[in-house]
């Protein structure tokens, strides 16, 4: 009984905190799917999220919602940018200078951060009463369900633009196939600057609620979640939607499992020991499938 | 029938290699006209220079009097021309109906692209039945035809079509040669690329004969296939 009872109290801890892995997970693999690169810049993407996130907070005086929109918003512009001026010059440059340059764009943004904000750790008000839940004999608390809550909305809204617009199609298209993507008529370039500003709001949103979560932010921030949500993005099949969230949910869960039933200091070493297994067994991840061509 | 197509003097490299050295060649209005050549000669290069996939270094290609050289390929679509291109290259992982829709991407007159949807599928009966099937499912003359279908959603006045009889059936590329027949006669001008050009010059009007990125013999297409030369180099005697 006790430890069923501490098994699925982690699981909660483990699905929220799995949350925040697949918002980060999705744009680095949307990102993938369409430019086939490994953009090491996108968690700090998500720590420029929090920041924005907290000065919409405490200089705007913003309540939480509003907050997360503004810093989405805001940050899917910088995402924008970011391409355009780092990697749109690139377009045509082997992947390994593309990398190289999106690590440049990781440590620009770590440092121009500090430059501006001080590397000093900000203490994220509070946004929300401090209220837990009691589900049976578990303890959902109120972060948990605001994360868990707003995840799952967005993965709606992401599923419907992605699905059913215009530009949707469009990005599936182009990252299935630029090259007659544009023969359709589409336009590749804007597509990707869309994908960048998608991802980033994504991120920004889970470096928003990470803030409400830990309480905590300061410029290096993104540095772990950005690799556990590659972690994440590498387990699900790197290039797959559906595959990030599959990949976030399952890294957020054993970790809190790793941290509750061995020891936390475990935690990070299991999300890398799960990368080498799934290289070593399966590198297209468990959604990823064998491609072939018919011809 | 005036000059659709214009290409003059037309050179295009792929990095360092000189793939296209001074190509010419016109399509006029209402034609079936075929570029044939060997594997290499460079047939798909000019393809994908029209479509605007790559960049010719000189030389111009204009469209119903339009320069359209160097414009972005998705810019060209709207121009009114539209390519199948080799190996089909249909989206795999999307439904036929999405490929469809792909296809008339630049357009915004709803009601025009639902009359072009059932002319499709009357031209195609077998993508009707798949309609929501996805389309790396279908079979290779399947695909054939979605790509095609796909390619006349954008509702283009000149069609590209690159070696759409690979990896086919003898029967099936008589079907799909036949659609091409019938899509020209329908008004939309053809320029086909052909390994096979036995096939491609009985139903051209005229035909190019390209030769290592040089246009080598130019002419009607019955006295083409008829000639000593094309017979030697490209009809197996």
């Amino acid at each position: 009984m006790e430890f069923s009872h501490q098994f699925v109290q982690q699981l909660i801890n483990g699905v929220s905190l799995g949350s925040i892995y697949a918002l980060i997970a999705l744009g680095y693999t949307m990102i993938y799917g369409i430019i086939k690169l490994i953009n090491f810049a996108h968690g700090d993407i998500y720590m420029v999220g929090a920041y924005i996130g907290f000065f919409a907070v405490t200089r705007a005086g913003l309540s939480i919602v509003p907050a997360l929109l503004i810093s989405m918003v805001v940050t899917g512009l910088l995402g924008m940018l970011v391409e355009r001026l780092a990697y749109k010059p690139l377009r045509h440059a082997p992947r390994i200078s593309v990398l190289i340059t999106a690590i440049g764009v990781s440590f620009f943004l770590e440092y121009a951060t500090m430059y501006f904000v001080t590397p000093t750790p900000r203490t994220f008000p509070e946004v929300m009463p401090s209220i837990a839940f009691n589900v049976g004999p578990f303890i959902i608390n109120g972060q948990q369900m605001l994360i868990m809550g707003i995840t799952l909305v967005l993965m709606l809204v992401l599923t419907y633009i992605v699905q059913k617009t215009k530009l949707g199609k469009a990005m599936r298209a182009a990252s299935f196939d630029v090259e007659t993507a544009q023969l359709m008529g589409i336009n590749a370039d804007r597509v990707i600057s869309f994908t960048f500003c998608i991802g980033s709001a994504l991120a920004a949103a889970a470096g928003v609620l990470v803030g409400v979560y830990y309480n905590s932010i300061d410029p290096l921030m993104g540095i772990m979640p950005g690799l556990k949500a590659f972690v994440a993005a590498v387990l699900g099949g790197i290039g797959i939607l559906p595959g990030a969230v599959a990949g976030g949910i399952i890294l957020g869960v054993i970790e809190a499992l790793v941290s509750g039933f061995i020891s936390s200091t475990f935690r990070d070493a299991a999300a890398f020991a799960i990368l080498i297994l799934v290289l070593l067994f399966k590198p297209s991840g468990l959604f990823g499938k064998n491609t072939r061509e018919k011809v | 029938m005036g000059t659709m197509l214009k290409i003059n003097d037309i050179n295009v490299f792929y990095g360092a290699i000189h793939a296209i050295k001074g190509a010419s060649l016109e399509v006029n209005e209402g034609e079936i006209v075929t570029l044939i050549g060997a594997n290499g000669a460079g047939k798909s290069t000019i393809l994908r220079t029209i479509s605007g996939l790559l960049k010719p270094k000189g030389g111009s290609i204009q469209f119903e009097g339009k320069d359209i050289a160097g414009m972005p390929a998705h810019e060209i679509v709207k121009c009114g021309i539209s390519q199948v291109p080799e190996g089909r290259r249909i989206f795999a992982e999307m439904t036929v109906l999405e490929n469809l829709e792909l296809g008339a991407f630049t357009r915004k007159d709803k009601d025009g692209v639902k009359d072009d949807m059932e002319m499709v599928f009357n031209r195609f009966p077998r993508l009707k039945e798949r309609i929501s099937q996805l389309a790396g499912t279908l079979s290779g003359g399947e695909q054939q035809m979605l790509a095609m279908g796909r390619a006349l959603m954008s509702r283009p006045r000149l069609l590209l079509l690159d070696e759409p009889s690979m990896g086919l059936a003898p029967l099936l590329i008589r079907e799909i040669f036949a659609i091409i027949q019938d899509i020209n006669k329908a008004g939309t001008t053809v320029l086909l690329v052909e390994q096979n050009a036995n096939m491609a010059l009985s139903i051209a009007h005229r035909a190019y004969v390209l030769e290592t990125g040089r246009i080598t013999l130019s002419g009607d297409a019955r006295e083409l296939a008829a000639s000593e030369d094309v017979r030697k180099a490209y009809l197996g005697g």
